[in-house]
């Protein structure tokens, strides 16, 4: 079991989060066109099709801290995703960044990752637990990240227990009424659908500590 | 699918290049494709107020079809649907500053608030003095904590027309920002679709509707709208969509109002006048009295078939406003 997660785990990470958000592009956009406009898994695709292509530019410098490769991703999102999810995902990616400014990352580390994450997510889209947002997927992944690293487990651990929460975090959307983002305009006929990005949340979650479980 | 267009992924690059070639003595693309924004072919006014505004692609003429003298300075088309990011709107917030700062115009949309937000904290960083007016006259959704608010259509382009006029008579940054704030205030609209639309990347309609349904209260986006019911005639749908306006613009006996039909794109200008003959009966059975009137496709979402109806509430000094010339690809009067 791999206690410390390292700029290789980073950049694999960002790797195969670009491969699965492509593998899941037309589900995310059929979530999408349910409760919003259809267009988050298009988006998504191209930021990240867009960070691998930073990632791979020889003139990109080498990343040497576990934060130097999330914030590649921040600022790439920012600038190619649009709509919500851009600035949403980009900030999360962003205050993740400021805190994993080490080589390595302990599960104490990915806890507060996370939870700098789920900061940045609240911060720009003002959403609380329950309002059928990517916060319903972030904020369990964060607490459960937190009670691994205070039991003493490791960074590898830490994620898949924030992987697992996320999961069922995004499946708890799938009952609510949605408070904030278009989805809100459509009142109780949002009842019975997932919340796109919560579902493109778990996803980059499950890819984070398949890579970790991976690497060991 | 069935549309005019050859990569999905190319559909709003090829299009704002025939935009700019057929109206080029008007407007100019930027030169970066990564930072795509439409501004005044002449380049901004020095000591004018400037005025972006932006958004998804897919609503023509809005918003680069109002870049131009009366109107908008730059707009920023972002993809189908879709915010642009902030990096193209602050390249058109620095393209339209004449050194009396920019006003955003932002319809309320998350995406949209959060990358003009962004946007406009980078400008700031750089010196300039943004502020922005978001509009909200959507009656269909309950301004309620638990929404993301009205949404901005069609009274944008009003709150476009009359606060670029304000700008164009050399009104202060403050003064076109409580302007653009007075129109969209006194703006209310709401919307029907007889049918869903397609966007290219989509390849499949944004939500289903039967051969005998619409939806009433639609946005501008192909997103489904507060219910649905069966079809019914233009008189009774009219009905449905002025009713609300009224009663929420509080609009009584007296009243001076400009009425906007607008089409959303897939229906034809005979229908719109069909709506625009009853409401306009409507209103005046009230006593109110419609002093200016707007007709046709301005806001649209794609090739909807539907229509919305805006209303909005007059004094002297609106009027004058919107009467002042104006010369855009898509409206144009007094020049």
């Amino acid at each position: 079991m791999a206690d410390v997660l390292d700029v290789a785990w980073a950049t694999e990470w960002v790797r195969r989060s670009a491969a699965v958000v492509g593998e899941h592009r037309m589900e995310l956009i059929d979530l999408d066109r349910a409760i919003g406009d259809g267009d988050h898994g298009e988006n998504l695709d191209r930021g990240f099709k867009a960070v691998l292509v930073k990632l791979d530019n020889p003139d990109t410098p080498e990343p040497e801290s576990v934060g130097d490769v999330l914030k590649l991703v921040a600022t790439t999102l920012m600038s190619t995703v649009g709509g919500a999810a851009g600035p949403l995902y980009g900030t999360a990616y962003l205050r993740a960044a400021k805190v994993a400014d080490g080589a390595t990352v302990d599960a104490a580390g990915v806890a507060a990752l996370l939870d700098a994450a789920v900061g940045g997510i609240v911060a720009r889209g003002k959403a609380e637990v329950g309002d059928k947002t990517m916060v319903d997927a972030w904020t369990p992944a964060a607490a459960a990240a937190l009670e691994v690293a205070d039991g003493g487990g490791t960074a590898t651990q830490a994620l898949r227990a924030a992987a697992t929460a996320a999961r069922t975090g995004a499946e708890s959307t799938d009952p609510l009424v949605a408070r904030k983002g278009r989805a809100s305009y459509l009142g109780e006929r949002a009842i019975g659908h997932r919340d796109p990005g919560a579902e493109s949340s778990a996803l980059l979650l499950a890819v984070a500590a398949d890579v970790a479980e991976g690497a060991e | 699918m069935k549309k005019l267009i050859n990569d999905p992924q190319n559909v709003v690059a090829e299009s704002v290049e025939g935009f700019v070639a057929a109206h080029a003595d008007l407007v100019i693309a930027s030169d970066s494709p990564e930072e795509l924004f439409v501004s005044r072919a002449g380049g901004a006014v020095q000591g004018k107020v400037g005025l972006v505004s932006g958004g998804g692609s897919g609503h023509e003429p809005l918003h680069a079809g109002f870049v131009g003298v009366g109107m908008l300075d730059a707009a920023v088309p972002g993809p189908v649907f879709t915010s642009p990011t902030p990096d193209p709107i602050l390249a058109a917030t620095k393209a339209a500053d004449g050194g009396a700062g920019v006003l955003h115009i932002v319809k309320n949309y998350t995406g949209d608030v959060l990358n003009f937000e962004t946007a406009a904290e980078l400008a700031d960083a750089e010196g300039i003095n943004v502020r922005a007016v978001v509009t909200d006259d959507d009656v269909a959704v309950q301004d309620s904590l638990y929404t993301a608010g009205r949404r901005g259509v069609a009274g944008t382009v009003l709150v476009e027309k009359i606060a670029g006029a304000s700008a164009e008579r050399g009104d202060d940054l403050d003064t076109v920002a409580e302007i653009a704030t007075r129109v969209n205030a006194g703006a209310r609209s709401m919307g029907v679709a007889l049918t869903a639309c397609t966007v290219p990347h989509a390849g499949k309609p944004s939500f289903d509707l039967g051969e005998d349904e619409i939806e009433i209260g639609i946005g501008i986006h192909g997103e489904p709208g507060r219910r649905r019911i069966p079809l019914a005639g233009a008189d009774e749908i009219t009905d449905l969509l002025l009713d609300p306006i009224v009663e929420d613009l509080a609009v009584t006996s007296g009243d001076q109002v400009l009425l906007f039909v607008n089409g959303m794109g897939g229906t034809p200008s005979s229908e719109l006048y069909i709506v625009y003959r009853h409401a306009r009966a409507q209103l005046e059975a009230k006593g109110v009295t419609v002093a200016r009137s707007l007709v046709g496709n301005y806001i649209t979402s794609l090739e909807m078939q539907g229509a919305s109806i805006t209303v909005l509430r007059l004094d002297d000094e609106l009027t004058a406003l919107y009467d002042a010339p104006v010369h855009t690809p898509a409206l144009r009067w007094g020049i």
